[in-house]
């Protein structure tokens, strides 16, 4: 799968350098240029510095032949508008958006667009937790072997 | 009219006062406290300080009976999601952003905000009607500048001086509009004739501007 994701955050990197590890095509947008220094050693990709909702940079990081779009930088609206113009420009077949706003996240899910809130779904697993309910699935995405993050 | 201006830089903080002026009941809303503490001291209570993005703030500003919500934040992506959240959560019956990259307009118009206003392509289209060094001039760009209004000055050289309408062979899906001549607009029957010094006003499909201009030039 050819991928873009767009922010090079702790999501960002994590997810980029695991689907590099997996064997995809994987291409990363950041502003800033220090954010690479996240990913890791595996990760075979490729990084293009800028901003996420210039139509030149997204067709400078090769939309016009992604499969999958992801929008995961700390601003949810820039993920929101970003996401918009990769379904509706380019008409790329998979996109989501990590939206911090619970109510936003939802707006925007009732209107076609995939939105993944992590506040919600950070503070469900804890308050499961808390009350004794069954949380383990989530739980077990995070292993650490032989020092290396396995998602 | 209810309008709510979200973001309060200087076109935020001058467009509320003309507003307000006019006769309209306008709230402005902005994030940040000092510049809203600023905006409060020259605008008075119509200031509120808050995120327009957030509906806990939407709600505040009672956006459900705006009539108009503008968003003129500097940030494209704040501007478009304040007008979605207005439309789909509070039915804005119209809804105004500001483009400050020329490039969003048409992706804006796609995702339904009613209006879009891009000083940049203002300016520009401004510089442009003055430096155009040949004789047709953009006066108006129709249909997001699919199809523009020109003006056209008739030189000595010009090839349809002497010519009457029909015989003026336009480009495909241009018309002409009107002819000024010493100040007064004439009808362009077919019996008119052209002369040095008039001004023809045209229709043109933005994408033939080239070849009216080779009619006439």
């Amino acid at each position: 799968m050819n991928i873009i994701i767009l922010g090079c955050g702790r999501i960002g990197s994590t997810l980029a350098t695991a689907m590099s590890r997996d064997g995809h095509d994987v291409t990363v947008i950041d502003r800033n240029s220090d954010a690479f220094r996240r990913l890791g050693p595996e990760f075979r990709g490729r990084t293009v510095i800028g901003n996420g909702i210039d139509e030149d940079i997204l067709k400078k990081s090769d939309i016009e032949h992604a499969d999958a779009f992801v929008a995961v930088t700390n601003g949810d609206n820039t993920n929101i508008m970003s996401v918009q113009i990769a379904k509706e420009k380019f008409n790329i077949p998979r996109v989501i958006a990590r939206i911090y706003d619970p109510i936003r996240a939802c707006a925007y899910r009732e209107l076609g667009i995939e939105t993944i809130c992590t506040t919600v779904i950070g503070a469900r697993l804890i308050k499961d937790f808390l009350l004794g309910r069954e949380w383990g699935m989530a739980k077990d995405y995070c292993v650490i072997k032989d020092d290396q993050l396995l998602i | 009219m209810y309008i709510i201006v979200a973001g309060g830089g200087k076109v935020g903080h001058y467009l509320t006062r003309a507003l307000i002026k006019a006769g309209h009941e306008v709230v402005l809303v902005e994030k940040d406290s000092g510049r809203a503490s600023y905006l409060q001291e020259e605008l008075g209570d119509v200031v509120i300080r808050g995120d327009a993005c957030e509906v806990r703030t939407m709600r505040e500003l009672g956006m459900e009976r705006a009539d108009i919500v503008i968003a003129i934040t500097g940030d494209d992506e704040d501007n478009l999601v304040i007008c979605q959240m207005a439309k789909r959560l509070f039915n804005a019956p119209r809804t105004i952003a500001r483009v400050n990259n020329p490039q969003n307009e048409d992706i804006f118009h796609r995702l339904g905000i009613d209006n879009t206003v891009s000083s940049t392509k203002i300016i520009f289209n401004l510089i442009e009607q003055q430096i155009e060094s040949d004789e047709v001039i953009p006066l108006a760009p129709l249909m997001r500048g699919n199809i523009e209004i020109v003006e056209v000055d008739l030189g000595p050289d010009s090839p349809v001086v002497g010519k009457t309408i029909p015989n003026v062979h336009l480009p495909k899906d241009a018309l002409i509009i009107t002819i000024v001549r010493d100040g007064h607009a004439i009808l362009p029957n077919i019996d008119v004739e052209l002369k040095q010094g008039d001004t023809v006003i045209a229709l043109v499909n933005a994408d033939k501007e080239a070849e009216l201009r080779e009619v006439f030039a």
